[in-house]
């Protein structure tokens, strides 16, 4: 008698699913393609404007990305100590660690990207990138060009801080093109422009799409997506797929179907970066209690929504990190109104003090006004070591017990 | 071990750390004690750190709301539970309808739990049990001020080598358990009555080191440690009750 073979069924190249993982794997085949026919190529931070390297037609690599692939499939605590031997605290981000290591040995089974020859850095996510990125400028002997966007302790972008952050991304684009001899059109950045209006339009529709119940999809699939929100909201390819995405919500909101694979029980909105090293054993433990997360702020950070040049500059000063606490909080409270949230997860990042600082104020509010429990757990984007699978487990059924009680049980 | 979901019919306690043995042996003794046999009970309730392990367990609930549970059944006006046990510490915040409504716990570390005690009890060379008697004894509290387990460890040694009194340290250790418990209760917010659950509940020190921090009196019992049990004990009745069958 022959083993049964349980076959996997091959991607459908037609889904959100396909298109979008192509074009995450496509941007370092890209990059290394440029770099091998010589062009120059980058490193970029996160919230980077990546509408300047698209508009200059640059390719460039996300050490963040990298980072948290080369966590999600094993090789962060590896990388980690190779900067811990080089000197770097364990108390700095496991990005930052990660990426400093690779850049050194330049090679790794999990996720290899070209060197770069130069860097783009923009502390509105964190001011940890900036040293960071001026060691790699040090290390590499390569341009680092910055983009200051201080943290707005207002609610609101004032035109000062437009006017401020605005002359910075001239100066970098004067920069860059001086340095690549590349050149920056209006009629090429109208077109980004739009590609990126289109991708974050679609994006911001497909996340909504959550306000059904059950919701129609699971929502760690938006930590696999917004990497391409991150780094490829310029291209057409994303605007495609992404409106792929939405119009597969629709149908499955449509037909009761999810991406969510058990019965929706409770409804979470999870609040941090995701733990990659535990991916697994931290949706499980969600999943095998009919926990869906429905939604995250990913889901309206990534929406940039603008319509000429100084809009885009405001936009890159509003991202959740840069925003002071009130404003990032009432973002938080719609999201988790519009999606009928029962409870908060938040995982206390070692990596990422800035994050985790603000979340237990914010937490407090946010419970308080939604009448919703909140949890943290501890854990590390990307340090395995930072992470206990029976401590986090007693958080989430707590979390869970207390969900059921609302609802008359347990 | 309950009957009918509110006589008490056997306790029993054992400090042990590995897998589920202690809970094995503990559920043997019990019976025994009761003169009763496994047949005997209707459901068995795990909680803590084991309770997916335990073989013979027909549920599992988390002790965060076992200790609600067991709190409320013997304190219904209780409000706020700080539980300190071995492993964590955490505050329940009850609401007025006597359900747990929010959670908060320890992060990092061992700091703040009862691990912290045993270790500090331990190059004490005392019972952990010893401590309350000879932090009241204290008149100087010293200050130990590392988060770390093993950091205080070397605190409380240089402290001792530099002439302070063994009382005054262990004061000081108290008031750091108690210090760290205290931000826990602070950040969910306060609400009266406050009962005191879990091990730690029985050191007195810690207790009134977190009644000076939190301005409140703290309200415990000598059963404290087995409140968890006791409201999985409950649980297991309320499932039976539900299931609608119960052995006479």
């Amino acid at each position: 008698m022959s083993n049964e073979v349980k076959k996997k069924s091959p991607p459908d190249p037609n889904s959100a699913k396909f298109k979008l993982g192509k074009i995450a794997t496509d941007a370092y085949v890209d990059a290394q393609a440029a770099k091998d026919r010589g062009e120059m190529i980058g490193w970029c931070s996160s919230n980077f404007p990546v509408e300047i390297p698209e508009t200059l037609g640059l390719a460039v690599c996300y050490p963040e990305n990298q980072a948290a692939g080369i966590a999600a499939r094993g090789g962060g605590e590896r990388l980690c100590n190779i900067s811990e031997d080089d000197g770097y605290s364990n108390d700095i981000c496991a990005y930052a660690r990660i990426n400093l290591a690779y850049a050194k040995i330049k090679d790794t089974p999990e996720q290899n990207m070209p060197q770069p020859d130069f860097l783009l850095c923009c502390n509105n996510i964190c001011n940890c990138m900036i040293k960071w990125y001026e060691n790699l400028a040090k290390n590499l002997n390569i341009p680092m060009i910055i983009i200051d966007i201080p943290f707005n302790p207002d609610y609101e972008v004032s035109d000062a801080q437009v006017a401020y952050v605005k002359a910075q991304f001239l100066e970098a684009i004067k920069q860059l093109e001086e340095l690549t001899g590349k050149k920056w059109t209006e009629e090429k950045f109208q077109e980004v422009m739009e590609y990126s209006g289109r991708t974050s339009r679609a994006w911001l529709a497909a996340t909504s799409e959550a306000k059904h119940t059950p919701s129609p999809f699971n929502g760690f699939d938006l930590l696999n997506h917004m990497a391409v929100m991150v780094t490829a909201r310029g291209k057409k390819e994303a605007a495609e797929a992404m409106e792929v995405l939405h119009k597969e919500y629709l149908e499955n909101v449509e037909t009761g179907n999810s991406t969510f694979r058990a019965e929706e029980k409770h409804r979470i909105m999870f609040e941090g970066i995701a733990c990659w090293p535990y991916l697994r054993a931290t949706s499980t433990g969600l999943k095998s209690r009919g926990i869906n997360m429905v939604t995250t702020i990913y889901a309206d950070a990534f929406g940039f929504i603008y319509d000429d040049f100084d809009g885009m500059v405001k936009a890159y000063c509003n991202v959740p990190n840069a925003m002071n606490l009130e404003h990032a909080r009432d973002k938080r409270v719609k999201l988790i109104k519009d999606n009928h949230v029962e409870g908060l997860l938040v995982h206390t990042n070692r990596s990422c003090k800035l994050w985790s600082g603000f979340m237990a104020e914010m937490s407090r509010q946010i419970s308080e006004e939604c009448e919703i429990p909140h949890v943290a757990f501890d854990g590390d984007q990307a340090d395995p070591r930072n992470f206990s699978e029976a401590q986090y487990e007693t958080r989430v059924q707590g979390l869970t017990e207390i969900m059921e009680s609302k609802k008359g049980g347990c | 071990m309950l009957e009918d979901g509110e006589r008490i019919i056997g306790t029993e306690l054992l400090v042990a750390g590995i897998g589920t043995v202690g809970a094995e042996k503990i559920m043997e003794t019990v019976l025994k004690k009761a003169d009763l046999s496994c047949d005997d009970i209707d459901f068995v309730m795990a909680t803590g750190y084991g309770r997916r392990n335990f073989d013979p367990a027909h549920g599992e609930l988390s002790e965060l709301s076992c200790h609600a549970k067991g709190v409320l059944f013997t304190n219904p006006q209780v409000r706020t539970i700080i539980d300190i046990g071995g492993q964590d510490a955490k505050v329940l915040r009850i609401n007025d309808e006597g359900i747990l409504e929010n959670f908060m716990m320890n992060d990092k570390c061992a700091a703040g739990t009862g691990r912290f005690l045993d270790v500090m009890a331990h190059i004490l060379q005392m019972p952990v049990n010893e401590l309350e008697k000879r932090a009241e004894l204290s008149g100087n509290p010293a200050k130990i001020s590392s988060t770390c387990t093993v950091f205080a460890e070397s605190e409380v040694i240089s402290q001792l080598a530099t002439g302070e009194t063994v009382e005054n340290v262990i004061a000081g250790i108290c008031n750091s358990v108690a210090s760290r418990v205290a931000g826990l209760a602070k950040r969910i917010g306060i609400k009266e009555e406050v009962f005191m659950s879990g091990g730690v509940a029985q050191n007195g020190g810690v207790r009134q080191a977190l009644e000076k921090e939190l301005k409140v009196p703290i309200k415990w019992s000598e059963t404290s440690q087995m409140m968890g049990a006791l409201g999985a004990a409950i649980s297991a009745y309320e499932q039976v009750k539900k299931r609608g069958v119960l052995n006479e």
